[in-house]
């Protein structure tokens, strides 16, 4: 507020961040503010010149700053570059046999290559064998099942010889990891995996490692087979485990092509003796050469395993990532009046995650590796910085006044949420800082992240997300500009769109008379189940959200569960295409195939000289003979190639820690040593093969099973495309969704339309639950020449007085017109009966309210005809009294048959129109008998011209011949049966509402009232110049016994004092108060014993009504007072020219709260018990709560509407419209109906809306008065 | 009571929502809808929390996710449930009492917020390894005042927080010693030192979101009220 602000003494250049606006001393004048300011005082005040200006900055140069800033986060991310990827994948490290030693435990890290894990004794150290067998030269007697039978049969002897190895006095019982018990949970693994003994794995684990048993094995397969897990399984499994090479490459099966059997004998070492193995592997190479071999030997692979993340593990995890998706969702929802919502929550979003990231790219950068989970603490840390310090910039800069400038705005909206702003930070780096000396390290490091990602946060903010906000507030306004200029220029309004639903009237209404919902075709009440079913699928998408969520975690899942594979994979296929980028790689790590192919004589065939080597003379059990064998061609090939070297590299990485789990010994961060593998190659005869058969093995009946064991391995590549399939399929549909999230669905149309409003277009509600169609009906009350000035209720009785001055004065309950004051008579002309039920003319129906109603006189002189035809009452037309000669009788046009009305007419739409009838009956009238008084105009002649032509002035001016222009009534107000109207020459006039006679005048002044009050006996009158008058009205007779009644039915009594017509009434001014205030007063409001004055000149007065003493002067607004709000219960509210509201406490005035809420001024303001409403005349109606002057949500109106608000209950709010009134849910924002006023949807807009007691509601309508009833009330109350 | 039922019969929000609106305002059913609310979100967090509890000493490979997920007695989710509705009606339940209702950013995001920070504190006592069980206790101790400070500030909140912590270790206390279950390294007559910390902080979560479900209610009963 600038004033403040100069009585401050502040320079102009900061006007905003002083707001003394406590500090008021109740006799109205303004406290001078305290010399010395504390140094909380004067700190605030920098920091919110300091933002003041930074705000005009980031305004002023958003491009720069928004380029610089990208700068910024990209070199604070740089580091997060060496940063090795997350992942659960082995790690590993390798160094030569000869020289190794058991690395120490000292943290002496001399040698840079060598891993922080690279310490201390290994787990175990590996030794496999790896075992080639095959029956040499194939023979044709030989059945398939000879392919392994005997090669698997020779592993027994291996293991004998393994066994009993001794080299100087060292065995292998001495130097092997000693096992006991497995797993309680794996008792169907108990026969087959070593317990209390040494960790031995082999194929003869099948058979208890007893030769015996295989030899009595009728079918080896399905032994080896019963054991496999159904299904798609991506760990290793049992026949991984024993036979230590994948599935596909053992050979153990019916149809194996090259009829090589592989498999290793794996031991795991507790100590490393490098002599006991040099002689295992001489001694095992003596006797089982293998001659083309040419493995490496030097080299020890050291494997690390990280801790591995379970599902089970992740279901936490998943948690807490749901409650910050959450989090971010609600929060991000509250952004509001912004041109795009999506962009500023993207923005608000990308803030935060590049703090993170930048705090951890610094963090590196000075040295601090990170060491804890990075997806576990990520909830945490993003919950920490939060977005509330961008939700509530958002809101502080929205709710600046909307004339400013762009960079005044950005400006002052920073500045004055600084103050928080700080104090936030402050207290959070306080907090952290408290974490940080708890000493443990975990809590330290997060709380090392999350102090530089405050920070970093706060930059970003300031910077990037204070930028994006400006470029977006200038965007909205040049939106608005677009959206405006047309209606100003009187352009025809915009198209309708689906989203205004009362700008599109129903384009079929039953009559012209009757309103029904919007879009009755959909409002269908008896939907289906089925359909309801499905229409709540369609609109809430629930199978696509839940088809998403499921992808992302199944996805997320794969991610976290395998990512060592997907690595590894990569870094074959790098390592595959180029040669030269292995130089950090030893040459055998990265080759071997992780995703062997299909056919493995394939990767067989690249390999260099598969020349087929004759088979040895020498070696131990080889058969010279049977190299004449018919078939030469088939006979399989042992080869060795680099693949074999390292054989585990091809398992599952997770096959060591399964493998060691079973053992509940855990792998997690800890390594193994894998030495160099052993090879062994065996060749068998076939006579061999035939002695080591099983009787059933040539029964058996290949064919069946080598079927399904074909099939089962084309099975599981089937499954796998099949999975494949349906991920991208998934994909699709989760790029799809994400699309349909991310697009705002109007997309493309101008301006933000208020998500809750969508609901009232659904065909029907969420819970699937139409509602009837109903109608409301109002009443037109016509008389009145021109537009409606002035309208005052009093409970019973509204009084309503038009721009030439004649005040009518109606029954709220029916609708009669019971007086007319003329402008220049004192004459009574009382119930002229000029009034039309909207349901058209029902001349069956009695008379039965006017009757009563008119008193004996009227009573006298209507025919009672068809009093007793229906007992039940009907609101209709009474039969016109012939006493008053100025209107038409139009009894003879009233044709009860209504058989003969052409059938077109009743077409909906079209209608019945009455209109024309009475139009002719009037200009008939018009010429005929002499008028005892000036007649009131003819009513529906008038309406035609106020519809149609406005600038041709209307014929009776002509024959109100001393027309007195001077002293139009400029307001009015209506207690009891009495008038107050305050006249523009400064007369107030009291008259008798039900006689229609003058009782008292007053000619104090000489300024036009501009605003009344009537409150018990005391009438308050504001007049042009500023000042305020108070009047007594005394009575000087007791109160008198006649009192006005209403109709019958209606016990009800005006709550207000009634006077007699005997009384004599004399009005004094009591009180002048000169200068009230400087500029002429625009507001009078008067409640709980209080009159509130606004005035133009951004003040509010508040005196006391007894005694007319100023209470307080409030200050605040920036802008003229423009519509103020009081009730019983003391709250005060105003609203001003500058879209501001505040709201006040009448005990202290002190300011309780102060908001801006609209683009213009600030129409008009309601408060109910918990909110408070106002609208704008930027054409949008906000919602407040009253407690905390947060916004809760706004409707946008279509422009041009009237700015009326009017409260029927706490949940029932109405608002005018063009030429209609709207009726809104103010739970939800819902429009709830709209109910049309005129023929056509177009027409005068709404000005004043009033709220009867009896929850109807009155609003003029050019001319004429409208009377709204909610028929349900209707109904109980008859 | 007129313009209720002008309120009711024009309001599509409630002739439209007819059997559902007239669920809602009945005291009853709505005290029963909030009391299964609350009562899964009870078992939800107990589920999950328990798991992070376990899983703390189990460093063991998953075989079977299944059973690690119900790795809890069958009754704990219950009765966790249980306790959270009861906390969580009866917390909106004292401030109507005593009048001062609840003013502090009562806001579903600030609601979300508490929650990721009970689940924070629990990550904390079962993840991170602290030097000595004071230590721990302490730092959770200060962690659920702070929680209390950021999203609660109401005194009766606190009083109730302490009292339903110490009553529930005092349960806690009697199941252990009775041999219903133990902990691995009790360090405080039987049970953690950190445990009236964690409850404490549940009490403060379920009351904070207890009160954020009736505001919903109270709209509705306001109507209901003028009619009665």
């Amino acid at each position: 507020s600038p004033l403040n602000s100069l009585n401050c003494g502040v320079s102009l250049d900061a006007p905003w961040w002083s707001h003394p606006i406590s500090a008021r001393k109740p006799n109205g004048c303004q406290l001078t503010p305290p010399p010395r300011m504390t140094v909380r005082e004067r700190l605030r005040q920098n920091i919110s010149a300091a933002f003041y200006r930074h705000g005009l900055l980031c305004a002023s140069y958003p491009v720069p700053i928004i380029l610089f800033t990208s700068a910024s986060i990209l070199t604070c991310c740089y580091p997060l570059l060496k940063l090795p990827l997350p992942g659960t994948g082995p790690v590993e490290f390798t160094t030569g046999v000869r020289d190794y030693s058991v690395p120490s435990h000292g943290t002496q890290g001399d040698l840079g290559e060598r891993p922080d894990w690279y310490r201390g004794p290994p787990v175990a150290y590996i030794q496999q064998v790896l075992v080639k067998a095959a029956v040499s030269p194939w023979d044709s007697s030989l059945v398939p099942v000879d392919v392994f039978r005997s090669p698997l049969g020779r592993v027994f002897s291996l293991l004998e010889e393994i066994r009993d190895h001794v080299y100087t006095d060292r065995s292998l019982e001495s130097l092997c990891l000693q096992v006991t018990d497995l797993l309680p949970g794996l008792r169907r693994m108990q026969s087959l995996l070593p317990e209390h003994g040494c960790l031995l794995v082999s194929p003869g684990n099948y058979w208890q490692n007893r030769r015996d048993m295989f030899d009595s094995d009728p079918d080896i397969l399905k032994t080896v087979h019963q054991h496999e897990p159904k299904g798609l399984h991506t760990s290793a499994t049992l026949k991984d485990l024993l036979f230590g090479v994948p599935g596909k490459s053992t050979g153990v099966s019916l149809y194996s092509k090259k009829r090589v059997v592989t498999y290793t004998i794996t031991i795991a070492l507790s100590s490393y003796d490098a002599r006991f193995v040099a002689s295992l592997r001489a001694r095992l190479k003596q006797l089982h050469p293998s001659t083309n071999c040419s493995l490496r030997e030097d080299h020890m692979v050291h494997v690390h395993f990280k801790e591995e993340i379970g599902i089970a593990e992740l279901i936490p995890l998943v948690t807490t990532y749901i409650i910050l998706f959450a989090y971010i969702y609600f929060s991000t929802r509250k952004i509001d009046m912004v041109k795009s919502k999506w962009g500023l929550a993207l923005a608000a979003v990308v803030t935060v995650l590049s703090s993170l990231l930048m705090s951890v790219g610094l963090c590196s950068l000075f040295g601090l590796t990170p060491t804890l989970n990075g997806g576990e603490i990520f909830p945490y840390l993003v919950v920490v910085i939060g977005l509330e310090n961008v939700l509530v910039l958002t809101k502080s800069v929205v709710s600046t006044p909307v004339d400013l400038e762009v960079k005044l705005r950005i400006a002052q909206g920073l500045s004055s949420e600084s103050w928080s702003i700080m104090k936030n930070m402050a207290t959070e780096l306080v907090i952290i800082l408290i974490g940080y000396f708890t000493l443990v390290p975990a809590i330290q490091e997060f709380c090392l992240f999350a102090v530089v990602g405050l920070v970093s946060d706060f930059f970003l903010q300031m910077f990037f997300f204070t930028t994006v906000l400006s470029i977006d507030i200038r965007r909205m306004e040049l939106a608005d500009l677009n959206r405006r200029l047309p209606a100003e220029a009187g352009m025809p309004p915009p198209k309708p769109g689906p989203l205004r639903p009362r700008e599109a009237p129903p384009p079929s209404r039953p009559s012209p008379h009757t309103i029904t919902l919007q879009a009755p075709a959909f409002r269908n009440l008896r939907l289906p189940k089925r359909l309801r079913v499905v229409y709540f699928l369609a609109r809430t998408r629930l199978a696509q959200r839940i088809i998403m969520v499921g992808t992302v975690i199944w996805i997320g899942i794969l991610v976290y569960t395998d990512p060592a594979g997907l690595r590894t994979y990569l870094a074959a296929q790098v390592s595959e295409q180029s040669p030269l980028g292995e130089a950090g790689l030893p040459p055998h790590l990265g080759v071997a195939p992780v995703f062997p192919g299909g056919d493995p004589t394939s990767t067989l065939n690249v390999l260099p000289a598969p020349e087929p080597t004759p088979l040895p003379e020498n070696q131990s059990q080889g058969h010279g003979e049977a190299r004449s064998g018919p078939a030469p061609l088939t006979s399989p090939q042992i080869t060795w190639g680099s693949e074999d070297e390292e054989v585990w590299r091809r398992l599952s990485f997770r096959y060591w820690p399964s493998l060691f789990s079973y053992y509940n010994i855990t792998l997690a961060k800890r390594y193994i040593s894998i030495l160099p593998v052993i090879p062994v190659t065996l060749h068998l005869s076939p006579q061999e093969a035939i002695e080591t058969r099983h009787p059933q093995d040539t029964q058996h009946a290949p064919r069946t099973s080598a079927k399904t064991t074909e099939l089962q391995a084309d099975l599981t590549l089937y499954k796998v495309a099949a999975l494949g399939l349906f991920a991208g399929v998934l994909l699709v549909l989760l790029l799809f969704c994400l699309y349909r999230v991310l697009c705002p669905r109007n997309y493309g149309q101008n301006g933000v339309q208020h998500g809750r409003r969508r609901r009232g277009d659904l065909p029907c509600d969420e819970y699937g639950y139409s509602p009837p169609v109903s109608e409301i009906s109002p009443l037109l009350l016509r008389g009145h020449s021109m537009d409606i000035e002035c309208l005052a209720n009093d409970g019973m009785l509204l009084a309503s007085c038009c721009l030439a001055g004649q005040i009518r004065v109606w029954d709220a309950q029916t609708g009669d017109c019971l007086t007319v004051i003329p402008n220049n008579g004192l004459r009574r002309s009382s119930s002229s009966g000029c009034w039309e039920h909207r349901d058209g003319w029902d001349p069956s129906s009695p008379a039965y309210d006017a009757d009563s109603l008119l008193g004996p006189e009227a009573r006298n002189a209507s025919t009672p005809i068809m009093d007793n035809e229906h007992p039940l009452r009907r609101r209709t037309t009474p039969v016109r009294p012939a006493l008053f000669g100025d209107q038409p009788d139009l009894t003879p046009l009233i044709d009860t048959n209504f058989g003969e009305v052409p059938p077109s007419q009743m077409m909906p739409g079209c209608g019945f129109d009455f209109g024309e009838l009475v139009e002719r009956a009037y200009k008939e009238h018009e010429a005929s008998p002499p008028l005892p008084f000036p007649p009131s105009p003819p009513a529906a002649r008038q309406r035609r011209r106020s519809l149609g032509d406005q600038s041709v002035a209307p014929p009776e001016q002509v024959l109100l011949a001393p027309w007195d222009w001077d002293s139009s009534v400029w307001s009015m107000e209506l207690r009891g049966n009495l008038i107050a109207a305050g006249r523009s020459s400064g007369k107030l006039e009291l008259w008798d509402a039900v006689e229609g006679s003058l009782r008292c005048c007053n000619e104090d002044g000489s300024s036009g009232i501009t605003a009344l009050a009537f409150l018990n006996n005391r009438i308050v009158a504001a007049r042009l110049n500023g000042s305020l008058d108070f009047f007594t009205v005394d009575i000087h007779k007791p109160l008198g016994l006649l009192q006005y009644r209403g109709p019958p039915g209606r016990a009800s009594l005006p709550p207000s004092p009634c006077y007699s017509s005997e009384d004599v009434i004399s009005c004094q001014l009591t009180r002048s108060v000169q200068c009230a205030h400087q500029k002429p007063i625009t507001v009078l409001r008067a409640a709980a014993g209080r009159v509130v004055t606004g005035s133009q000149d951004h003040t509010v007065r508040v005196y006391r009504l007894e005694d007319s003493c100023c209470l307080f002067t409030l200050q605040g607004h920036a802008g003229g007072i423009t519509a103020i709000y009081i009730d019983q219960t003391m709250v005060l509210a105003s609203g001003g020219q500058d879209g501001a509201i505040c709201l006040w406490d009448v005990l202290t005035g002190s300011r309780v709260s102060h908001v801006y809420g609209h683009r213009g001024d600030v129409t008009s303001l309601v408060c109910t018990t918990s909110c408070v409403l106002s609208s704008g005349l930027d054409d949008l109606i906000c919602i407040w709560d009253r407690s905390t002057g947060i916004k809760l949500y706004s409707i946008q109106q279509e422009v041009g509407c009237g700015a009326s608000l009017g409260v029927i209950s706490e949940s029932l709010l109405v608002t005018g419209g063009q030429g209609c009134v709207s009726f809104w849910d103010l739970n939800y924002g819902d429009l709830l109906q709209t109910v049309y006023l005129g023929q056509s949807g177009e027409g005068q807009p709404v000005r004043q809306l009033l709220v009867l007691d009896n929850a109807a509601i009155v609003c003029d309508f050019g001319s004429e008065l409208s009377l709204v009833y909610v028929p349900s009330v209707l109904e109980k109350l008859d | 009571s007129e313009l209720t039922l002008a309120a009711e019969w024009l309001g599509n929000g409630v002739a439209l929502r007819g059997p559902y609106i007239s669920m809602i305002t009945n005291h009853t059913t709505n005290l029963l809808i909030r009391g299964g609310m609350l009562f899964v979100v009870g078992v939800f967090l107990a589920l999950v929390l328990n798991l992070l509890q376990v899983q703390r000493n189990v460093t063991l490979f998953p075989p079977d996710v299944i059973s690690s997920v119900f790795s809890s007695a069958w009754w704990v989710p219950p009765c966790c449930g249980t306790a959270s509705a009861l906390i969580g009606l009866l917390y909106p339940c004292i401030d109507r009492h005593l009048g001062e209702p609840h003013k502090l950013k009562r806001e579903w995001s600030s609601v979300m917020r508490c929650v990721a920070v009970f689940v924070g504190i629990n990550h904390a006592s079962a993840k991170v390894d602290f030097a000595n069980n004071v230590q721990l206790s302490l730092t959770l101790a200060a962690l659920s005042v702070g929680l209390w400070w950021t999203f609660d500030r109401s005194r009766s909140g606190f009083g109730m927080g302490v009292a339903v912590a110490l009553l529930a270790t005092l349960a806690t206390q009697l199941l252990v010693y009775n041999g219903v279950f133990q902990y691995t390294s009790p360090d405080f007559l039987y049970i953690r030192s950190w445990l009236p910390c964690i409850f404490f902080a549940g009490v403060i979560t379920m009351g904070n979101i207890g009160r954020q479900l009736a505001l919903y209610e109270c709209k509705f009963v306001q109507e209901k009220i003028h009619q009665d």
